[in-house]
């Protein structure tokens, strides 16, 4: 313990947790009467004061409506909006800003690629492929479109350490496999998944692919063009920025030969009873007014992480990781779902018989907010026959001091069911 | 720490623990499932009714402490009780549950007053009043039954 907070005090001078956590307003919070420990950032990471700002800013002098009016709002906030698009792009090493479609989230994205590129290829008998470990969002779309052509969807297995069990990916893939979507960083086990090695396993038969970076976007650099794959997406919220907006990237090439999503407004350039002509990427994919400060605050968000560095980030988060499984490992009655070698800041368990939805109260009485179910991932759940786990998610704004404070949450939860 | 001991109460963990009427009832006439898709919460209520009464219950599935004990408490106050009984009981715990309850008399209610503490806890109301939602919609539709004939 003390070794710890030793070292955290050597690691200040380059990380300063301690004025980072200055810039979220929201950790000031007080729960119950106690500090507000937030570990619930795998569902959705909190704001700093230059993105809340940003939105204010945009909605105090710039709101207007986007790619439209000759005004002056008009411009300022349509230059503002395709600035953030530029920053997103150079943020993610896309080639080009017609790659980055703002959407809602993840859950849109995916949805928009089910439906308009991967739905027109499928016929009877054709599979597409997903993991046990995906998010409801990675499973529910495919389902959706695959029987509405009477496709299959093939799972790739993982092992008890939650663990992808990639050598199994090739025996599933046939000639009838018309699509790979996979998650990155697993939302309830923490697991990292080799998404390069799948990456190209997909491309060495020819079958495009979609990596869901809901959750890695957050832990680490992702560069599109390094990983190769055809869709990248992600949400915004759960890296600093608004609910509500998202990406999309995809290879302009493929973005070109899809058919639009949704019709409407700044999707078109000429519109006629006869006939609709649609707009350039990215905004063929943007039917209708978007969410214009989502945008700007996003744009913001990703500077703001850019400036941190990743490096930063993961240095303290690994030590957050490590240090709360080393001290979950130690506690009886408590057992780590998901203990993959390679892990995001994630800590998933079971405490004893225990409902994670009574562990979740216990927790919030102590001022400790974590996420209690299935997270969304209910074939895990039934992977590891459990009905639910309490999730510990862990950002660079956490401390050590906050994991000591969830551990003493989780021993007065067994003492309150296990006497 | 004082909240919690309120909602955690003895009461409650020993039904959690060895929950009450927790079967499948072989002979029923009424079976109605109890779901909360969005935590996992999931019991199935066996009846037997006949006569106007609730000659037996039983229930089985998985959820939280709460849910389960209330599902064990409100087996035990219902069984060879009325319908008509059993209704008042489900407006009358809505009412406590919910925090709306004016007066809250706790010899009347006995071991069913250890889930007045689930008021303060505004993310479990719905965990607490589960099976007695379920419970409520069987017997609702038996009155309409009855009324409409």
């Amino acid at each position: 313990m003390h070794q710890f907070i030793q070292n955290s005090k050597s690691e200040n001078q380059i990380f300063d947790v301690k004025k980072i956590r200055q810039d979220f307003p929201i950790l000031n919070t007080k729960v119950h009467g106690k500090p507000l420990v937030y570990l619930d950032n795998a569902a959705t990471s909190q704001k700093p004061k230059v993105v809340i700002d940003a939105i204010q800013k945009y909605y105090e002098s710039q709101n207007s409506n986007v790619h439209r009016g000759v005004h002056f709002l008009s411009d300022s906030a349509t230059n503002s909006y395709e600035e953030a698009r530029d920053k997103i792009k150079n943020f993610i090493n896309a080639k080009s800003s017609k790659e980055v479609i703002y959407v809602r989230g993840t859950t849109e994205a995916i949805n928009l690629v089910a439906h308009t590129f991967v739905k027109p290829k499928l016929n009877e008998g054709d599979n597409v492929i997903v993991s046990l470990m995906e998010h409801h969002a990675n499973i529910v779309p495919w389902q959706i479109v695959c029987d509405e052509k009477k496709a299959k969807i093939k799972i790739i297995p993982i092992n008890e350490f939650g663990e992808l069990k990639v050598e199994e990916v090739n025996n599933l893939i046939d000639e009838k496999t018309k699509f790979i979507s996979l998650v990155h960083i697993s939302n309830s086990l923490g697991t990292i998944n080799p998404i390069k090695k799948v990456i190209e396993l997909a491309h060495k038969n020819n079958i495009p692919i979609l990596i869901d970076g809901a959750q890695s976007v957050c832990h680490s650099k992702i560069d599109v063009q390094d990983l190769g794959c055809d869709f990248f997406v992600f949400s915004g919220h759960k890296i600093c920025a608004p609910t509500g907006i998202g990406i999309l990237y995809g290879k302009e090439k493929l973005l070109e030969a899809m058919p639009p999503y949704q019709g409407g407004g700044d999707m078109i350039l000429q519109v006629t009873f006869e006939k609709t002509i649609y707009n350039d990427l990215p905004y063929k994919f943007e039917a209708g007014t978007p969410n214009i400060a989502g945008a700007i605050g996003l744009g913001v968000a990703v500077e703001y992480l850019q400036n941190l560095g990743y490096e930063n980030i993961n240095t303290q988060e690994s030590k957050l990781l490590n240090y709360a499984t080393e001290k979950f490992s130690k506690l009886e009655n408590v057992r780590i779902i998901g203990t993959s070698k390679n892990k995001a800041s994630i800590v998933s368990f079971v405490m004893a018989d225990i409902h994670a939805h009574d562990v979740g109260t216990i927790l919030d009485q102590e001022g400790v907010a974590v996420r209690a179910g299935h997270h969304c991932t209910q074939p895990v759940m039934d992977y590891f026959k459990i009905a639910g786990t309490a999730r510990a998610s862990f950002s660079f704004y956490n401390t050590l001091e906050e994991v000591d404070i969830l551990e003493d949450a989780v021993k007065k939860g067994i003492k309150i069911f296990l006497g | 720490m004082s909240n919690l001991n309120e909602l955690y109460q003895e009461v409650i963990l020993d039904h959690n623990k060895n929950p009450r009427y927790f079967k499948k009832l072989e002979n029923y006439n009424r079976k109605i499932e109890a779901r909360n898709p969005l935590c996992g919460d999931q019991y199935t209520i066996y009846l037997l009714i006949e006569d106007g009464k609730i000659k037996n219950i039983g229930f089985e599935g998985v959820g939280c402490a709460i849910s389960k004990a209330s599902s064990s408490l409100m087996t035990s106050s219902v069984v060879n009780q009325s319908i008509e009984f059993s209704k008042n009981l489900f407006n009358k715990m809505h009412l406590i549950f919910t925090g709306k309850s004016n007066s809250i008399n706790e010899d009347e209610l006995g071991s069913l007053f250890a889930l007045s503490g689930v008021s303060e806890f505004p993310a479990r109301v719905k965990c607490a009043s589960l099976s007695w939602h379920a419970l409520n919609g069987v017997l609702s539709e038996i009155h309409e039954t009855v009324t409409t004939e």
